[in-house]
């Protein structure tokens, strides 16, 4: 009997890969076609997005998700890995037991809440003293910093707390001062995880679709500035997958193949950079 | 000039206080900023009464039902799968090339966007299986998401049990499945229950999921094949095409009522486990 039980508790283990495949299976098989058709370098260097004339050119999208995934790590990984820095090192016992769950309470919030947010609130502010249509790069880029900050920040924090005690006690122990000692060996001693941290953090951002629906824009054009409108390739799927048949829709699987390559690197490297140790 | 190590020190610690203070402040701005909105608008007759007119006017219940089944099935099947392989990576294996690439396909499962897996629920469940748009297939695809969730902290969970209780267990003679059931797994519950509570506050909070998969119909949901909006589908609707602001806020007060309660549960079960730890 022990033996049955150990059979099927690896069938529930391999349950994900298995997921894991089906996705990439499915996802394939209904957008490769289209993607070998239309030619890849079309497909992924096109900058024109005509589904109802059969062109599909992804390139705006895969621009659009570049630049705000860019916009929220330059603001959200220095804030990230400051909080990180705080909760390992200097905020107070009580304070972290606060601090902690809020920040991971940031994680529960759902999407379109902060979308909601970014339409009432945030593109009214941008509108009015940067200029624009509001509903911008910037816009998302500052809604996925916040959102992205629980991943970096745990992240961050686990690896600077996997660091032996020793080494920064061995810099206070030479004089220096706690932050010296933060900067000079906490720091590079923590680099790695953090990365890792930021690397997830990526993919969250790239993956990320309802909020960036809510406060990009969506156009489909090129962006020319950080205040411009810009459709990212999430965007792209769940803004047209209500009403798209035939090639349309099989476009629309064939971004999903592009997104989910770029997730599964992204995620690969970050598994890679986690593993190294010191 | 230098300036003196004392110097930096300070400005250093002031402003990673103030990164600190700023990601508080986000927070309970997002909060505030809902509820200051969304409390004016809310009464039992908005939770309890049926969608008119689109969202318009009347309630939110047969979306408070919706959720509730599909977070049932989503939990329902992600939550036995989940903890089962939980139980075999912790408990039934040595590490080797099995374990990494199984450890690798979570990992992986875990980075996919949520678009991602409405796409896979949608070609799959909605249409090859042909269940339709439907809670059945909205549960389906949301058990795919948070899987991964589950399995890792039930898996933490299982890990932090000392070696004794096993050793203990063995020793008088108990097979490895009696020593899992009646040693390990009731010491691990609380971790195992954070998880899963974690998994329905992700299943809560998802939008593009179930708008794939489980439709936005507007009925109250009688069986499981029928489509129904969860909270989320429905404050995005009513935000996104401007239905209506009032009831949007209410909405949305609602949800994030529902997840801080859910995640002020995960954490209180967390610490009760944390503390039992220190204690033993």
């Amino acid at each position: 009997m022990d033996r049955w039980i150990s059979r099927l508790l690896f069938l529930a283990a391999c349950s994900s890969t298995a997921v894991l495949a089906a996705i990439a299976l499915f996802i394939f098989k209904e957008g490769v076609p289209i993607m070998a058709r239309s030619g890849l370098g079309h497909f992924l260097f096109g900058t024109t997005w005509a589904p109802l004339d059969g062109q599909f050119g992804i390139l705006p999208f895969i621009v659009g998700s570049l630049a705000v995934t860019a916009g929220a790590l330059a603001l959200g990984v220095p804030l990230g890995v400051a909080c990180a820095f705080y909760l390992a090192e200097f905020a107070p016992r009580q304070w972290v037991g606060v601090l902690k769950p809020a920040i991971e309470l940031l994680a529960g919030i759902p999407s379109v809440v902060y979308g909601f947010m970014g339409v009432m609130w945030l593109a009214p502010l941008i509108r009015n003293h940067l200029g624009g249509p509001g509903l911008s790069i910037l816009a998302a880029s500052c809604v996925l910093a916040i959102m992205i900050l629980p991943t970096i920040v745990g992240v961050s924090v686990d690896s600077i707390q996997a660091i032996s005690r020793r080494y920064k006690e061995g810099a206070l122990a030479l004089g220096a001062t706690d932050w010296q000692a933060l900067w000079r060996v906490q720091w590079p001693a923590a680099r790695s995880g953090i990365l890792a941290g930021v690397i997830l953090g990526m993919g969250r951002a790239v993956g990320e679709t309802m909020a960036v629906i809510m406060v990009s824009g969506n156009a489909t054009q090129i962006p020319d500035s950080l205040l411009d409108s810009a459709r990212t390739l999430t965007a792209n799927i769940a803004i047209e997958m209500g009403y798209a048949v035939g090639a349309h829709r099989q476009a629309l699987f064939a971004t999903g193949v592009v997104l989910f390559f770029f997730i599964m690197i992204l995620n690969t490297i970050a598994l890679r950079v986690a593993r190294r140790r010191f | 000039m230098r300036i003196s190590p004392v110097v930096t020190e300070r400005i250093a610690k002031t402003a990673l206080m103030l990164s600190c203070a700023a990601a508080l402040a986000a927070l309970v701005f997002v909060i505030g900023f809902v509820l200051a909105g969304g409390f004016r608008n809310l009464s039992w007759a908005f939770l309890s009464q049926p969608i008119l007119d689109m969202g318009r006017e009347g309630g939110i219940l047969p979306a408070i039902v919706g959720t509730l089944m599909m977070v049932f099935v989503a939990v329902g099947i992600a939550g036995p799968l989940g903890v089962a392989s939980a139980i075999y990576l912790a408990e039934y294996t040595i590490e080797g090339r099995v374990t990494q690439t199984i450890r690798f396909g979570i990992n992986c499962l875990a980075g996919v966007p949520s678009i991602i897996f409405g796409l896979f629920g949608f070609i799959l469940f909605v249409v090859m299986l042909g269940f339709g748009w439907s809670i059945l297939s909205g549960g389906l695809s949301l058990a795919a998401m948070i899987l991964p969730t589950i399995i890792r902290t039930a898996e933490e969970a299982l890990r932090s049990v000392p070696r004794e209780y096993r050793d203990v267990a063995a020793s008088l003679g108990a097979s490895r499945w009696q020593v899992v059931t009646r040693s390990v797994l009731p010491y691990a519950l609380p971790g195992i229950l954070t998880g899963i509570i974690l998994g329905i506050g992700r299943s809560i909070e998802e939008t593009a999921v179930v708008i794939f998969t489980a439709g936005s119909a507007v009925q109250m949901p009688h069986s499981l094949f029928d489509s129904a909006r969860t909270m989320s589908v429905h404050f995005y609707l009513l935000a996104r095409e401007g239905i209506s602001n009032e009831k949007a806020y209410a909405t949305a007060a609602v949800l994030i009522c529902t997840i801080l309660v859910i995640n002020t549960t995960a954490y209180v079960v967390m610490n009760r486990m944390m503390r039992g730890k220190r204690a033993s």
